[in-house]
């Protein structure tokens, strides 16, 4: 890892890129009406019960403070709390991989899965295995990987993609999961209901079997402590738990943004975590293990997949601190209007929109830092402090320097300049604002919304203030200005 | 006192700014405009283009160096200086602008920052015999963070009746270039604004963004709504 903190590291692939731009995919999914009413039921609800449980704790904001300073200083010294973490895991009898990137990640994985001669392999949630596209990768090596957490599952078997980073099948309400479940759980029972009791015992028969037949589980990590070597995964279900324990061979795909310097670091963020992500006191189960236990195989894959790359960018780096809450989703009114998949990424939302594209480089993401009003929303409850409307303002202008480098300036760019030169000076302002007012001679022809441009995007949805005669500065007399 | 009128009040909504002169004449308070100002560059930051601003930024700070304090109409602009000014002068590496824009950021103040932190009070003679309803900007709300203090300033306006606003802290959805750049999105969250609106049963919408302002009354008057949009320095200036 010669390039931590330098230019030149490897740039995040994977799934991180949409097909589409945001403003397109974000249009589709505003014209399905089931999508948006689930979502707004969803985030409502969940709004409602992280506003609760934060505002009791006391010490809400020392503990978000804390947060951001361990986070920081475990950022600045990375490389040697690696290092630190590293020895500490093979101490204790794992296997340590380093990979670049997403490609390189599933390589191991499928080597290490090969190896153990397995078919099949169970998986905890994780996003980290979902930004490399593990599952296709296996799938590709004639290995089915079996998501094994509920909602996941559902997603998997809907032949779907997430669309919240801890609620993934937040855009299903219980109609469609039973239709998934119907069609595609082999031996399920074909009363089933839509009541959730009844659905997730249904998911609870078909997992068993899985838990006890697959020889090789996959799990992600919610948090990593260099001094002593042990990972933690927190949940909800207590199936990652059985993932973690049952089978023979073990293997977790972490970031290395994941690490925490020591143990007594968990007190802050396993406060901050539960309440922040599904707005409970403290989660029904956290498990955590240090290297292999006796009869079992551990390997470890530490993946950087763009997080040099961005740990090298000071206005960036703090998108590192994310624990992956999804808080800022749950508040964002532009991720409740148009869900998960319009950001064409893994990690949707507020912190999607500057994640993805500091993990991938701007040019490959470069409708996402838009994708947003600067609201501030994310920002209030993120318990790691990330500034994400001004990291979107950052990378904005990162995207506005990246057109500028090529050949032609946009329309966009010529426009902006235009402006910038007529506000430079007061007389050119008043020409400029004289310019605008012969826009009244228009007023009330301007009704047609169809068309190109900013003046019709505007129209579209609202009609244009009536021009004034006459500016503010034009009608002050002589002793009001100077 | 210096007036900063921002660019959209004088080209579009000059009443606000006259309103905000009546208002302030009536405290006592010695206002003036300078002519040499011209627009804070907030649009251009927040689209990506900081970079072509420093000129107007540069602007800007001559026209107020000679006032003790500056009160601006728009929390926004009002959040442009005291957020991204400092930054976008620190890279200039001209320290002179630093310090100038320090200085400038500590002076400048929103309406009601400026009435009720500044002046100490809540009260500002005004008669307003209307249903009002109130939505909190973005940028006042967490930016500026000016709280309540606009509700605390309506609240003593003789004859009003405040209703207060459901999912107040929801975002209009205008966002600046948002608004066109994602006007679907935009739209949507606009609709899911107005309908809150439109619960209230009020006569008047108020709040202390024009920008914010354009937007919802743009929708209003879209979809045929007969609420009419005003900011807080109208409803304030007003009198009998
Ligand atoms: S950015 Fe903050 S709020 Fe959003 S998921 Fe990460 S930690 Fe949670």
């Amino acid at each position: 890892m010669t390039y931590l903190g330098l230019s030149g590291a490897p740039r995040g692939v994977g799934q991180l890129r949409g097909a589409q731009s945001f403003p397109d995919a974000a249009k589709e999914a505003l014209g399905n009406d089931q999508l948006r009413a689930n979502l707004k039921a969803a985030t409502t609800t969940i709004r409602a019960k992280r506003a609760q449980v934060v505002a009791e704790v006391p010490d809400w904001t020392q503990l978000r403070s804390a947060a951001a300073a361990i986070k920081d200083e475990t950022l600045a010294n990375l490389e040697n709390y690696l290092v630190e973490f590293e020895s500490h895991v093979v101490e204790c009898g794992g296997v340590v991989h380093w990979a670049r990137d997403a490609n390189e990640a599933n390589q191991i994985v499928v080597e290490i899965v090969t190896a153990a001669g397995a078919s099949e392999v169970v998986k905890v949630k994780s996003m980290a295995t979902q930004e490399i596209g593990l599952n296709e990768a296996l799938s590709d090596a004639g290995v089915a990987a079996i998501e094994t957490d509920l909602a996941e599952l559902i997603v998997q078997l809907g032949h779907d993609w997430s669309s919240h980073i801890l609620v993934p099948a937040i855009h299903r309400n219980r109609n469609e999961i039973r239709d998934i479940f119907l069609r595609e759980m082999d031996g399920v029972d074909p009363d089933l209901s839509n009541d959730p009791p009844a659905l997730t015992e249904a998911a609870r028969r078909y997992l068993r079997e899985k838990f006890l037949s697959a020889g090789v589980a996959i799990s992600g990590a919610n948090f990593a402590i260099a001094e002593t070597g042990t990972l933690v995964v927190v949940e909800s279900e207590g199936n990652g738990r059985m993932c973690l324990t049952l089978p023979g061979t073990l293997i977790t795909v972490m970031g290395i943004e994941k690490l925490l310097p020591q143990w007594r670091d968990l007190e802050v963020f396993l406060q901050l975590l539960p309440r922040s992500a599904t707005g409970e006191r403290m989660n029904p189960y956290t498990s955590m293990w240090t290297g292999a236990v006796e009869g079992q195989e551990f390997h470890l894959i530490l993946l950087d997949n763009g997080r040099t790359a961005t740990l090298a960018d000071p206005h960036g780096r703090a998108a590192l601190r994310c624990i992956r809450c999804s808080a800022c989703l749950n508040v964002c009114p532009v991720y409740e209007k148009v869900g998960g998949h319009a950001y064409g990424s893994v990690y949707p939302g507020p912190i999607g929109a500057v994640l993805s594209p500091q993990l991938t480089g701007v040019s490959d993401n470069p409708s996402l830092p838009f994708a947003s009003t600067l609201c501030g929303a994310c920002l209030d409850v993120c318990p790691v402090a990330i500034d994400i409307p001004n990291m979107l303002v950052h990378l904005r202008s990162r995207v506005v320097g990246e057109r500028h480098g090529g050949a032609r300036p946009s329309l966009e760019s010529m426009s902006m300049s235009g402006m910038a030169l007529a506000m430079g000076g007061p007389r050119r302002f008043e020409i400029a604002l004289k310019a605008l007012r012969v826009g009244r001679l228009l007023n009330g022809r301007w009704s047609s919304s169809r068309g190109r441009g900013p003046l019709s995007a505007w129209l579209r949805y609202r009609d244009l203030p009536t021009l004034p005669k006459k500016s503010f500065r034009d009608t002050l007399e002589k002793r009001d200005s100077r | 006192m210096g007036l900063f009128i921002t660019c959209l009040v004088d080209g579009v909504y000059p009443r606000v700014g006259e309103s905000m002169l009546r208002l302030l004449r009536r405290l006592d308070v010695d206002v003036q405009v300078p002519r040499s100002q011209t627009c804070c560059g907030q649009m251009h930051i927040n689209t990506g283009y900081g970079s072509m601003v420093l000129p107007l930024i540069r602007n800007h700070v001559e026209s107020f160096a000679r006032y003790d304090v500056v009160v601006a109409s728009s929390a926004s602009c009002v959040g442009a200086v005291r957020h991204h000014y400092p930054g976008i002068a620190r890279d200039s590496g001209d320290e002179d602008l630093v310090r100038a824009v320090a200085q400038l950021a500590q002076r400048t103040y929103e309406l009601s920052e400026f009435l009720v932190d500044v002046m100490g009070t809540t009260k500002v003679g005004a008669y307003f015999p209307h249903t009002v309803t109130y939505h909190p900007t973005c940028h006042s709300l967490r930016a500026l963070r000016i709280g309540e203090r606009p509700l605390a300033l309506l609240n003593e306006v003789e004859g009003i009746e405040l209703v207060e606003l459901p999912q107040a802290e929801s975002c209009c959805g205008f966002g600046g270039t948002f608004a066109v750049k994602n006007a679907d999105v935009s739209g949507a969250m606009l609709a899911d604004k107005l309908s809150c609106v439109r619960e209230t049963r009020a006569e008047v919408l108020t709040a202390v963004d024009s920008s914010c302002l354009m937007q919802m009354g743009g929708g209003l008057s879209r979809q045929g709504d007969t609420t009419t949009t005003l900011h807080l320095a109208e409803i304030l200036a007003s009198t009998r």
